[in-house]
């Protein structure tokens, strides 16, 4: 079943720390976020990885779909 | 963020603020969100120091300029109700810690700048702050999810520190009879107006747009090695240094220099505590008047705790000044790091994983 974390509405940085933690115990994951730094922190990361992640805009709401796949 | 925009934005802030000094601010001045945060209370009458009074231009710039460009891309996003008593209470202790330091962690880098060398023990204690942040983020901390206001009078709250700001601006430049002036010391010393503002906006546009935050780069950078923002900080290091040697500001020591004091401990606890209580709170004290311009009220009740802070601090002759930090200072940095630390332990909230379509 896809995981999924629901972090909107969460200060600056708990969605990235959340994020992190989680992909430690699993390999693909959705979360939603609220705030623009939020979604520009944890694709960041996700990037930094080596990692995909994916980005569906619902309104003020942020999707993001991310494996644990290398993108190369 | 790109690269240019962050050496453009490291230059407005470290040239612009010794630009500012020589424009008129008092030394070391040019931007500092907690010391002009503590001239605005004493122009409202917050504290009584006759010698703090100037409703300081540049940090509301900061707001309007941040407003403005989170309006036009559309990020300016009324929101709020994520534990704001607590967020007023951490906007306190932020401004304890800071003004026995004698600046916000962003004047502590245009301090190091200028050669005072207590800049790098506060800074040094702003990092250790930090990192015991960090500790408790990584336990569970958490104040609680902040909403968006979509009902009509809510959201019209999330316009309040811009509405405060204009007004502010208005009152600054008609010389209001409601605001007190300093008529001597720091508060007397300042630039023309409408250079603070335009130096102001531009920094609130720029720091908006990069998400600058002196607590988040060092953050990032311990959580999960991102440098972006440390290059801002690196380039304002550099604009600041080369524009005080030019100017002939540059003064390398720890005695003598303007607006501090060389009481090592005090200085590193001063900003430990500012960067605890920043981490806790989700941003360091520009960054939450760049929030509050994005319509975030619970910024907004930081910096209310701010402007309480300078109170208390200056209230109780427990704010440092050239000639240290006197007993009732160090009693208000204990006690703030006792309160902080405690919010730290207390406040978390356990997460889970959902079920899809739940």
């Amino acid at each position: 079943m896809e995981k999924v974390l629901d972090l909107r509405g969460l200060s600056c940085p708990i969605p990235l720390i959340r994020t992190k933690d989680s992909l430690t115990v699993c390999d693909s994951l959705t979360v939603l976020v609220d705030e623009m730094p939020a979604k520009e922190n944890i694709i960041k990361y996700v990037k930094s990885q080596g990692w995909q992640t994916e980005c569906i805009n619902k309104g003020r709401e942020f999707e993001l779909k991310i494996r644990k796949i290398n993108s190369l | 963020m790109t690269l240019t925009i962050a050496i453009i934005t490291g230059i407005v802030f470290g040239l612009g603020a010794v630009l500012l000094v020589k424009f008129g601010n008092p030394g070391n001045y040019g931007f500092c969100a907690a010391c002009q945060l503590r001239d605005i209370a004493g122009a409202l009458g917050i504290h009584k120091v006759a010698t703090l009074q100037y409703a300081r231009p540049e940090i509301l710039g900061w707001v309007l300029g941040a407003f403005g460009i989170a309006k036009i891309n559309g990020e300016f996003q009324p929101r709020g109700g994520s534990s704001p008593l607590i967020r007023f209470i951490l906007g306190a202790t932020m401004m304890i810690g800071a003004l026995a330091f004698l600046g916000c962690p962003l004047r502590g880098i245009m301090r190091l700048a200028a050669g005072d060398l207590n800049g790098l023990t506060g800074l040094v204690g702003f990092v250790a702050g930090i990192a015991a942040g960090i500790a408790f983020l990584k336990n569970g901390y958490s104040l609680g999810r902040a909403k968006i206001y979509t009902s009509t009078l809510p959201s019209i709250s999330g316009y309040a520190s811009v509405f405060a700001a204009l007004i502010l601006v208005f009152a600054v430049s008609t010389n209001a009879g409601y605001l007190n002036f300093s008529a001597k010391g720091p508060g007397a010393m300042h630039a023309p107006i409408f250079i603070s503002l335009i130096a102001g906006l531009l920094a609130g546009f720029f720091a908006q747009r990069t998400r600058m935050c002196l607590s988040g780069g060092v953050r990032d950078y311990i959580l999960v090695r991102d440098t972006q923002m440390l290059i801002i900080y690196g380039v304002m290091f550099v604009a600041a240094l080369i524009g005080n040697l030019y100017f002939g500001f540059f003064k390398l020591g720890f005695t003598g220099q303007p607006l501090a004091h060389d009481m090592h401990l005090w200085n590193f606890l001063g900003l430990f505590l500012t960067g605890l209580a920043a981490t806790l709170a989700g941003g360091c004290p520009l960054r939450q008047l760049i929030m509050s311009g994005e319509g975030n009220t619970d910024a907004m009740f930081c910096i209310l705790g701010m402007l309480a802070g300078a109170g208390i601090a200056h209230g109780f002759n427990a704010a440092g000044s050239p000639v240290g930090l006197a007993i009732n200072g160090q009693i208000a940095v204990s006690a703030g790091l006792v309160i902080t630390a405690g919010i730290g332990l207390k406040y978390r909230e356990n997460f889970s994983f959902m079920n899809k379509g739940a």
